[in-house]
């Protein structure tokens, strides 16, 4: 046993600390208590459930191509269209990620920092100048059109459709997934492989029994950082979807113009729980089936 | 390296680089356009240096990331030592979720959550508009704090405990002991930490503009605003010219971190 702790005064430490735990709970626990005080109550501070309601019976018509129009909850539809959207734009950073993470973590040494370095880099330019580069190179009369131009082919219009959206998304948060299953896989121990492979295991199943399922945690957190920031994006969809695929972080911001701050903070709120609903679930999944339970 | 991991490498570095590399050669472009290259020209690296409004922008800029940095730097410093030291497990983790928060929350619940107590704060003293530099600079600080600490506490775990000890069995007060002994030795932490900050501080787009008022306009908001109207080559010549100075600033981190590892290596190896 240390006794290292007696000489000290743990009261010196606490002090160091109280500033912090002052900075957190004013700015960081306080504000969470404003959107769920904000979105139970109206312009008079009066309690109502109105605004959460709202956010789940609202209607609006779509006009269909044809002509006919159709009545949609909006909300729910601007929901599942976000979810949708970073559902697949995290596939999408998981299926193109993982074999560059892979290659990375085999790299020789040097090479594995030049390629960090280089997965960093974009994450260092402002992220509404890099969509907004997109937004020039897919344009009707962006570089990729006026290229295939000179064949005769196109104009593609790809500027307006749910995959430049998606385009931006995976551009945009790639980095997020690549780093923390790179960094697992790169501190993996290599005599396990070695020994499935002496134990009877073909590549494929090498990846699939061994590396792939010890690299589940940074799998995990690669997920949830693609995940989260594509969900609640509003300036992708401004610029690479036209404003056509109404997100929900449009809908927050859009509120939050219109003043309708109430109603801001009932989405805000409503996002809030279905996100920690979604993490504390993916935590209990990969507990239960990845790791076989506790 | 393999033939097919090198031709995979490829690909993903080019879809990474290719905008990043348009936006570059497009700024020294002549012509207004993005997509047809006339000819060399520093026309609109000119034009940004006499845009008043882009210039007042990247100086509130400045300022806001260069106090953030500071302020977060020393808060989480002293955050990390007292973390540290905590024998409560119960404070321990409850400071672990706090820090958490801002890094794992969307950034527009972060900011929206901040702009409702600013306003409603605000408006409890009567103040018609209540979001302004200070805000914004609490904002900043808040997001910024969890990763100067998280840069600085694993330095703290990996130290040598009985270092402090012994600086106080020759006769340091404690906090003596501490900047004598601990702060040179998580100094690199503290250094990479800053960095962080800083660079966090001046890309922030979103919380940013949830607690900004209208008089004071950073970067971010002012690229916002512009590229909602047609864009020149003009906010090309500024990615180029932000890209660089965090892509230096990032360097700098590296080379720190480098020197740092290189000294726990020599240490292992005297012992």
């Amino acid at each position: 046993m240390k006794k290292a702790g007696t000489i000290r005064t743990p009261n010196t430490y606490r002090a160091a600390l109280a500033p912090y735990s002052v900075w957190s709970v004013l700015f960081v626990i306080v504000p969470l208590i404003f959107i769920a005080f904000y979105a139970f109550t109206d312009d008079n501070f009066a309690f109502t459930t109105e605004n959460i309601t709202r956010f789940f019976t609202a209607t609006s018509n779509i006009v269909e191509e044809d002509g006919s129009t159709t009545e949609v909850r909006t909300y729910i539809l601007i929901f599942l269209r976000s979810l949708k959207l970073a559902v697949i734009s995290t596939i999408v950073c998981l299926l193109m990620g993982y074999p560059i993470a892979y290659i990375m973590a085999r790299a020789e040494e040097k090479a594995q920092k030049t390629m960090v370095t280089l997965i960093m880099i974009p994450m260092w330019m402002n992220f509404l100048i890099r969509t907004y580069a997109w937004m020039t190179i897919l344009q009707d009369t962006g570089i990729i059109n006026s290229f295939i131009g000179k064949f005769g082919l196109g104009p593609v219009h790809i500027i307006g459709t749910e995959t430049a959206v998606i385009l931006g998304m995976v551009y945009d948060y790639f980095p997020y997934m690549v780093l923390p299953i790179y960094s697992i896989l790169a501190k993996m121990d290599l005599k396990l492989l070695e020994a499935a492979r002496d134990l009877g295991c073909g590549s494929l199943s090498v990846l699939r029994r061994v590396i792939f399922p010890l690299s589940m945690p940074g799998v995990i957190s690669g997920i949830t950082m693609v995940l989260i920031p594509s969900i609640s994006t509003f300036y992708i969809s401004q610029k690479l979807g036209n404003g056509k695929f109404f997100l929900i972080g449009d809908a927050i911001e859009g509120q939050y113009i219109a003043n309708n701050l109430h109603f801001a903070a009932a989405i805000a709120f409503i996002l809030m729980v279905i996100l920690l609903a979604a993490m504390a679930a993916l935590k209990y999944i990969t507990a239960k089936f990845v790791y076989g339970g506790d | 390296m393999k033939l097919s991991s090198k031709i995979y490498s490829g690909i993903i570095f080019c879809f990474l680089f290719a905008p990043i590399a348009i936006l570059l050669i497009f700024s020294f472009n002549e012509a207004k356009s993005l997509s047809v290259f006339s000819e060399f020209s520093l026309k609109w690296y000119k034009e940004l240096f006499r845009d008043r409004n882009t210039l007042a922008a990247l100086k509130n800029t400045l300022v806001l990331a260069a106090s953030a940095t500071a302020i977060s730097t020393v808060l989480g410093t002293f955050a990390a030592v007292g973390i540290n030291k905590l024998r409560s497990r119960w404070y321990k983790a409850a400071m672990n979720t706090v820090t958490d928060i801002p890094m794992v929350n969307p950034d527009i619940i972060t900011g929206i959550s901040l702009m409702l107590m600013f306003v409603f704060v605000g408006r409890m003293f009567g103040a018609a508009t209540s979001l302004n530099f200070v805000t914004m600079l609490i904002a900043h600080v808040t997001f910024c704090t969890p990763y100067v600490i998280l840069q600085v506490l694993p330095k703290l775990q990996q130290m040598d405990k009985s270092l402090h000890e012994a600086a106080m069995d020759l006769g340091c007060t404690p906090l003596g002991a501490f900047f004598k002994v601990e702060l040179p030795e998580i100094l690199p932490g503290i250094i990479t930490g800053a960095i962080m900050a800083f660079t966090l501080s001046l890309d922030d787009f979103v919380i940013s503009y949830f607690t900004s008022g209208t008089g004071f306009e950073t970067l971010p908001i002012r690229i916002y605003a512009m590229t909602k109207k047609t864009v020149t080559p003009k906010m090309y010549a500024l990615a180029t010219i932000i890209f660089f100075v965090t892509l230096a600033l990032l360097l700098i981190s590296n080379v720190v971190d480098n020197d740092d590892r290189r000294k726990l290596k020599d240490q292992k190896k005297k012992k």
